[in-house]
């Protein structure tokens, strides 16, 4: 029973990693934010819209973060 | 260069600048180990908790060149230079996945270089001394244009001569001699301090002098705001933006400082938590950035009072003269400071790792395998001096040019180590002789690509299937590399009956602390 329950766990798991795969995924689609509007704080898309992904970035990994952080407690 | 010297801009300057160098030696008394073990003074006694590693990496990977060359590049480039940003949202997803596993093994088996890790997997001590020449050879360059980086503040100041760079040098070798890699951890709280000080003060000073960023960005021009899109059977520049930024990125943790700063943490869970944290690094790079566009903005090429440093410096004098222009004296000071200290952190930390390597891995491995460990780690401190002597020839001697096309070269040769390294920690498939193979062929190939290019960039506009497709050199190089060592080791694990040998078990990569 607990075997099986951890190897549940591990496989969710791994779907969670995908997420490291998101900001390559929207970053290489380099045509969807080579442009001007909207601007931002007179601050043109291309930049600010690059600067969020700084903060996204870094949101996605706090999720594998933590459920790695729960496994190994749980051991 | 305005000619005369700024002495209140001086006097500040100078007060920081004394402040670390106290620091600096200070250090070897801080978390007292024994400094005559190489894993003390080479990697801190592995001891750096989640904090300190946050400001050794930043201070190691955001250096005073990144801060006086991307900036640079905007003011010059436009939009292109904006790849910095791309790129270090991408580094953080693969320090996250990829180097706990390094750490792990590292741990386990006592690596203090990434070539120490790659004699161990596959049993060859070729490989692992391709891997630390190219550690070495990508490094120099990159230690030598630190020192431009205070050449350049140094000048800005209004110093001439070669007097000031050759005592912020003889300051630099002498505590990183004696401390080791706790003097660049130390140093690089204040560093840091000083830097988002200076970079908060310059995004909400210098714009509302400016009349706000709509007016900045519109200073610049339309064609140099946005990356020119793809036309037919021509990608534009977007291609080149995006695999600049990727193949930086898997290139960043390969270089010998960078493992340095990884292996030098308390646990694998640091590393994971610093990718965190370190993005905000990032913001403060981005931030950064735009100050080139607002050099523009403020016209300050055309001001007579900065022609000199132009002409000595191109375009990398662009952030000094905005903040010449734009700064009263004291905050200059402590804004060149910021960048001048932001060059000490990590060519310190570069010129140990440099160490690291050359006594790990060539001195043990090839002149004196059974030297004592109290002898390994005083060739280390030697060589650590021999290497920062060398950079400093290289910046007083030769044309700047040559260490930034040397630094470019270096970003290509040193991804041609990823897959012994990155893909040696997941799989020990590739044979030794196949990697060594494609090690080659990626670092011919990188620097056929750069040579014909005249080293005006990095950009190899490729040809397939009749579309151009501009693309960074050390990304289209890395994948021939990794092809020309997949076919070999196809071909060498089919014919040859010689059992694989591998010093590191499953476990050992996967093991926390």
């Amino acid at each position: 029973m607990t075997e099986r329950k951890g190897a549940v766990g591990k496989r969710g798991w791994r779907l969670l990693y995908l997420l490291l795969f998101v900001p390559f995924v929207t970053l290489l689609c380099v045509p969807s934010y080579n442009r001007n509007e909207p601007t931002l704080a007179g601050i043109p898309f291309f930049y600010w819209y690059q600067m969020l992904w700084i903060v996204l970035g870094a949101a996605l990994l706090l999720p594998l973060y933590l459920a790695e952080d729960r496994g190994a407690k749980k051991e | 260069m305005s000619g005369q010297i700024d002495w209140t801009a001086l006097a500040v300057f100078a007060a920081f600048f004394g402040l670390v160098t106290v620091l600096g030696f200070f250090a070897s008394r801080w978390r007292r180990g024994d400094l005559s073990e190489l894993s003390e003074w080479g990697l801190g006694g592995r001891r750096f908790g989640t904090v300190v590693t946050w400001f050794l990496l930043g201070g190691d990977l955001y250096t005073a060149y990144t801060f006086v060359a991307v900036p640079a590049l905007m003011f010059g480039a436009g939009a292109m230079g904006f790849f910095a940003v791309p790129y270090t949202v991408l580094v953080y997803p693969i320090l996250f996945a990829v180097y706990p596993r390094l750490w792990s093994v590292a741990h386990a088996k006592g690596c203090v270089t990434a070539a120490d890790f790659v004699r161990l997997r596959f049993g060859s001590g070729t490989l692992a001394l391709a891997v630390a020449l190219t550690g070495i050879v990508a490094t120099m360059p990159y230690i030598a244009l630190q020192l431009v980086g205070i050449e350049v503040v140094i000048a800005g100041l209004g110093l001439h001569g070669e007097l000031p760079l050759l005592i912020a040098f003889v300051v630099l070798a002498a505590y990183t001699y004696t401390s080791g890699l706790r003097a660049p951890a130390m140093i690089a709280v204040v560093k840091d301090a000083l830097i988002y000080i200076t970079v908060i003060a310059a995004v909400i000073v210098i714009p509302a002098e400016l009349g706000g960023y709509a007016k900045i960005f519109a200073s610049v021009g339309s064609t140099k705001l946005l990356l020119t899109p793809a036309s037919a059977h021509n990608l534009g520049q977007q291609s080149g933006y995006i695999t600049l930024a990727l193949g930086s990125a898997f290139a960043l943790f390969l270089y010998p400082h960078a493992v340095t700063g990884v292996l030098s943490s308390s646990s694998r869970h640091v590393i994971r938590r610093n990718a965190l944290a370190l993005p905000a690094y990032s913001v403060a790079l981005g931030l950064i950035a735009l100050l080139g566009y607002m050099a523009v903005a403020a016209g300050v090429q055309h001001l007579p009072a900065y022609a000199a440093g132009f002409k000595a410096f191109g375009a990398n004098y662009a952030v000094p003269a905005l903040f010449l222009q734009m700064f009263p004296s004291w905050f200059v000071g402590f804004a060149f400071a910021a960048i001048a200290i932001g060059a000490l952190v990590p060519a310190a930390i570069m010129s140990i790792a440099c160490a690291n390597l050359f006594t790990r891995n060539i001195y043990k491995e090839y002149i004196d395998p059974d030297c004592t460990s109290a002898r390994e780690c005083q060739v280390a401190k030697l060589a650590s001096l021999a290497v920062k002597i060398g950079a400093l020839i290289f910046v007083l001697a030769l044309p700047q040019q040559y260490a930034i096309n040397l630094q470019l070269l270096g970003g290509i040769w040193i991804i041609q180590t990823l897959p012994a390294v990155l893909i040696g920690l997941y799989t020990r498939w590739f044979n030794p002789w196949g990697l060594l193979l494609g090690w080659a062929a990626g670092m011919w190939t990188g620097m056929q690509m750069e040579l014909s290019l005249g080293f005006k960039g990095s950009i190899y506009a490729l040809h397939i299937l009749g579309w151009t497709v501009p693309c960074y050199a050390a990304l289209s190089s890395l994948v021939l590399n990794i092809a020309v060592s997949a076919l070999a080791s196809l071909a060498i694990n089919a014919l040859s009956r010689t059992p694989r040998s591998d010093l590191t078990a499953d476990a050992d990569y996967l093991r926390g602390a």
